[in-house]
């Protein structure tokens, strides 16, 4: 019996969709329950990011929370920035006691890219290290080995970087997180499909079902601002020049072709198992996104 | 060595103002070789202090100096016994360690500490430090080529870079290596790159449960547990 409902669609040959929300920088849920509904029947799954390039936010599991309240499939992303052991191991408990199984395992970005830059790192685990933590906690123990009252079951994933301009040395580490147990991986944004490519000659011929990473670009200046400032993307100057082609006030839908085209070549392809968009404050424009990919259809 | 930089004349001066007669030590040993408070820094702090007072025409303070070998070692500190009888303050150029084993040894004097200790590193170049060991207490650098990943990689992770690696630099600075960048790239120099496969436990931190002690087998005394 699969352990969640993605997991048991990551073992369907359908191509999957998921995309992410941000949780508010404040109490009011409001407008992060709304793109919740919105997107909640028309993707397979929503990841609820952990306070995102380090800038604190409504916690990860609490937007997890929202989205299983509201009848979406949740992805709880997990970093290890801000918590030690016994920290992960607790909330990974309490989220598997309230129907959250869905885990993405992430390092976290550094706490100097931002808004609290004083904060003291944790670290204390890297995102291979947290996988493996995973596998323990479900074998019934502890991380010291402990007996679990209750033994959690999940279905745990893991990012990778096809686009990293050093890729063997994240390929040695998409191996490790592959070895420790990664179900499922979604990849940073993705905007040059050679890559992808490249990558996935090499990726399929491990089990994980791969997603592609999508990001939706609202305008040439984000996209510029996103190389500066944004850890681990690159995007091309091609991309960057389209962008620029727009008409005033029209960046974000020419992001949104520019998305949908990578979204259907991908598909058209075959070249992995599903995407991952991240619309990064945009989460509105995802149902526009994905008819435009024709991706349109109820996922329930 | 352990490095330190001299804090602001400004903070120093804010410091001493409860204090009449004021002893200034140096180090003579990271913190002369590191510029931050050997005999010329001494010399030079001393001067500022007493030329600022004179300028701003509130000269209350009575200043001394002197330059112990060690500050961390008490041999070298009772050196100092005979010149602390009148003393108020001591204000150490030496690292925290030096500033604490004064305090320890002159129970009932304050020690101000004059500079602030950064890190244990090695020298670049004339006047430039890097940092380039933790003390973790624990050390892998033989798995990693000799470059450590607690020291140099921001998160200190340990198996392989995180994905905000760029043109070999770090998320965090333009300028800054990308610790296992150095660390593959060094490996596949060695012809020790499934060192890089290999998966990394978690750090054991009980392997440095602060504050440590180390007794040697040369140690002739029990010395006093007061940890």
């Amino acid at each position: 019996m699969a352990n969640s409902l993605f997991q048991e669609k990551l073992c369907s040959n359908r191509f999957l969709v998921t995309t992410e929300v941000g949780p508010p920088k404040g109490a009011d849920i409001s407008e992060m329950a709304h793109h919740i509904d919105l997107l909640k029947g028309k993707v397979d799954a929503i990841n609820v990011t952990d306070h995102q390039s380090s800038v604190m936010r409504f916690p990860s599991l609490g937007g997890c929370l929202v989205v299983k309240e509201r009848g979406g499939e949740p992805i709880f992303q997990v970093t290890c920035r801000d918590r030690n052991r016994l920290a992960l191991q607790a909330d990974l408990l309490f989220a598997y006691s309230r129907g959250i199984s869905n885990i993405l395992c992430l390092t976290g970005d550094s706490i100097d890219v931002g808004d609290h830059k004083e904060a003291k790192p944790v670290f204390d685990l890297d995102s291979v290290q947290l996988l493996k933590m995973i596998k323990i906690m479900e074998s019934g123990n502890d991380m010291s080995g402990n007996e679990l009252k209750g033994a959690p079951k999940f279905c745990i994933g893991a990012s990778v970087h096809p686009e990293a301009d050093f890729i063997e040395a994240q390929l040695v580490k998409f191996d490790k997180k592959v070895t420790a147990g990664a179900q499922f991986f979604q990849t940073q944004g993705i905007f040059d499909l050679g890559s992808l490519r490249r990558f996935m000659q090499y990726a399929s011929q491990f089990n994980p079902k791969i997603l592609a990473g999508i990001i939706v670009m609202a305008s040439a200046r984000m996209a510029k601002y996103m190389n500066e400032n944004v850890p681990g993307i690159i995007v091309p100057q091609a991309i960057i020049d389209e962008l620029a082609t727009a008409e005033k006030g029209k960046g974000l839908q020419k992001g949104i072709e520019i998305a949908a085209q990578l979204i259907k070549t991908i598909k058209e392809e075959n070249l992995c198992h599903g995407v991952h968009i991240m619309a990064v404050g945009n989460e509105g424009t995802v149902p526009d996104i994905l008819e435009a990919a024709g991706l349109v259809g109820v996922r329930p | 060595m352990i490095v330190a930089e001299q804090k602001t004349l400004d903070e120093i001066r804010r410091m001493i103002i409860p204090y009449h007669r004021i002893l200034v030590v140096g180090c003579g040993t990271c913190m002369t070789v590191c510029d931050a408070g050997g005999e010329r820094e001494v010399s030079f702090l001393h001067n500022a202090l007493r030329l600022a007072e004179t300028k701003s025409g509130n000269g209350v303070h009575i200043f001394s100096e002197y330059v112990l070998k060690r500050q961390c070692d008490p041999e070298f500190i009772d050196l100092l016994v005979d010149k602390v009888g009148d003393i108020d303050a001591i204000l150490s150029l030496g690292c925290g360690i030096g500033v604490q084993a004064m305090a320890e040894r002159f129970p009932d004097i304050p020690v101000l500490p004059g500079v602030n200790t950064s890190f244990m590193g090695m020298a670049r170049e004339l006047g430039v430090w890097d940092e380039r060991c933790a003390a973790c207490g624990d050390c892998r650098l033989e798995e990693t080529a000799g470059i450590c990943p607690i020291t140099r990689c921001t998160k200190g992770i340990l198996n392989g870079p995180c994905a905000g690696t760029k043109n070999g630099k770090c998320e965090v600075s333009k300028e800054m290596d990308c610790a296992w960048v150095l660390i593959y790239r060094r490996l596949e120099r060695l012809q020790q790159l499934e060192k890089m496969r290999r998966y990394y436990p978690p750090r054991n931190f009980r392997a440095i449960p602060r504050p440590k002690r180390i007794v040697t087998k040369a140690s002739t005394g029990t010395g006093e547990n007061d940890g």
